[in-house]
């Protein structure tokens, strides 16, 4: 099993690196968002609810993004074939393609917070760091847990895009919730005040029950 | 049974004393938003059981559940919005957890039918939709849990509406409950049985036309599964 994660996760660095598909693609995405955001709200910075609700929507669509693109590689070459006939635990696809999906994310969210520290936000970022990378971190699992499983769900269908949007945005807004909440009193207008420990929690429970749900039924989803 | 209910709402239940007779809409909305939950669960039970009995007739009682529960949530967002704008004074409530969660579901399981319906393989059809019936019927009780938890204070629960009142509202309400769910159970048993005639008659017609090959009326592709 580890041994089969490990194969996958090379693959999908070596195709990344060469491709270039989807990071590049996110970033730009999120800092293109952070300006029509600059202008839609007509406001130079931003603090508080609205600055956290800002990020996070702005991440949440990024990461829509690189949800539609997980399984396209697989899907057009016939990679979940080869996969099929390899003699490995199904399960190791659904575990590698979550854990590069935490990785595109955190790749990104490297980017696009500084930068909408640099472009949007108000109070300074140094402060809400330590605090936010744990949010972040938290909510990349969810976010590549439940996208791993929506993308998978929707690859198979004709409206693929569609699909991925309609089913993993309901499926998220707790995750959006729990981390926007979470993040608003650490980009305060005052300086960073304490993270808000049940957000973070309600955050975390819904990784695991998520995680453990979509361990389970993966399988299904494979089978040709 | 429904009907015994409504009569009893009517006539029995004691008309609430600070909103009147809007109130009474409490007798078909909360039942219906019961059922409906109940009935996205169980759409996820029986979608676990297509998955690991492979038996299509598992699969037909999950989209069968959904399908109608479906059907159920919009009369609950009518009827609860009816409500809301008379006794709040809005159509709806943004900063009220049940309210938003039951609306997060209900698109949710929206994307059901366009799921089905956009996957041509019958049989993959049946096993994507289990998938997401069981995903999605497990969101159902974590969202509620998590709003119990965390509480609304202007949304009247069920349980305190009808343990703090007189006994004729929680006998009257017990009595809608019962029949709702016998309505939602008897549909399922009529939408089963259409379903299997339609196919039934589809095989028959199929056999006769083996017989002279050129008449095979071509089946429409569905969101409804086959047998």
């Amino acid at each position: 099993m580890r041994g089969t994660v490990a194969a996958l996760l090379a693959k999908e660095l070596a195709l990344e690196l060469r491709t270039r598909e989807s990071v590049p693609a996110m970033v730009m995405f999120s800092i293109t968002t952070y300006v029509i955001f600059h202008f839609g709200l007509d406001a130079n910075t931003v603090d508080g609810d609205l600055a956290s609700g800002v990020l996070w929507v702005t991440l949440l669509f990024a990461a829509m993004l690189g949800v539609n693109r997980l399984f396209v590689a697989e899907h057009e070459q016939g990679g979940f074939d080869g996969f099929l006939l390899a003699p490995v635990d199904r399960t190791a696809m659904f575990v590698a393609k979550a854990i590069t999906l935490f990785g595109f994310l955190c790749v990104v969210e490297i980017v696009a917070v500084p930068a909408f520290a640099l472009l949007l936000l108000g109070p300074p970022l140094g402060q809400a760091l330590p605090g936010l990378i744990v949010v972040l971190l938290a909510a990349n699992i969810g976010i590549a847990v439940i996208g791993t499983l929506v993308a998978a769900l929707a690859i198979q269908t004709r409206a693929r895009d569609l699909m991925v949007a309609l089913l993993a945005l309901p499926l998220l807004v707790p995750v959006v919730l729990g981390a926007a909440r979470a993040t608003a009193p650490l980009l305060d207008h005052g300086g960073a005040q304490a993270l808000p420990g049940d957000w973070l929690a309600l955050l975390a429970l819904y990784d695991l029950l998520f995680a453990l749900i979509a361990y389970a039924i993966f399988d299904f989803l494979l089978e040709d | 049974m429904l009907t015994t209910a409504f009569a009893l709402v009517f006539f029995y239940a004691p008309v609430d004393a600070d909103q009147g007779i809007i109130q009474k809409i409490f007798y078909v909305h909360v039942p219906l938003a019961i059922v409906a939950l109940c009935g996205f669960v169980a759409g996820g039970i029986f979608g676990l059981m297509h998955l690991r009995t492979r038996d299509r007739r598992w699969d037909m009682r999950s989209y069968v559940t959904i399908h109608l529960s479906i059907v159920l949530a919009v009369g609950v967002l009518i009827t609860g919005s009816i409500w809301a704008r008379a006794s709040w004074g809005q159509w709806f409530v943004w900063d009220e957890p049940m309210l938003v969660v039951f609306l997060i579901v209900f698109l949710l399981y929206a994307t059901y039918q366009p799921l089905r319906f956009s996957i041509e393989d019958p049989e993959k059809q049946s096993r994507y939709a289990s998938v997401f019936a069981i995903t999605a019927g497990a969101f159902v009780p974590l969202c509620f849990g998590a709003v119990r938890m965390a509480e609304g204070l202007t949304h009247p629960q069920a349980a305190t509406m009808t343990t703090s009142g007189p006994a004729s509202v929680s006998q009257t309400f017990l009595i809608s409950l019962i029949g709702m769910a016998l309505l939602f159970v008897t549909l399922c048993k009529y939408e089963m049985a259409s379903k299997n005639a339609t196919f039934k008659l589809r095989a028959l017609r199929r056999r006769l036309a083996g017989e002279d090959d050129d008449f095979a009326a071509p089946v429409a592709r569905s969101a409804a599964p086959q047998l």
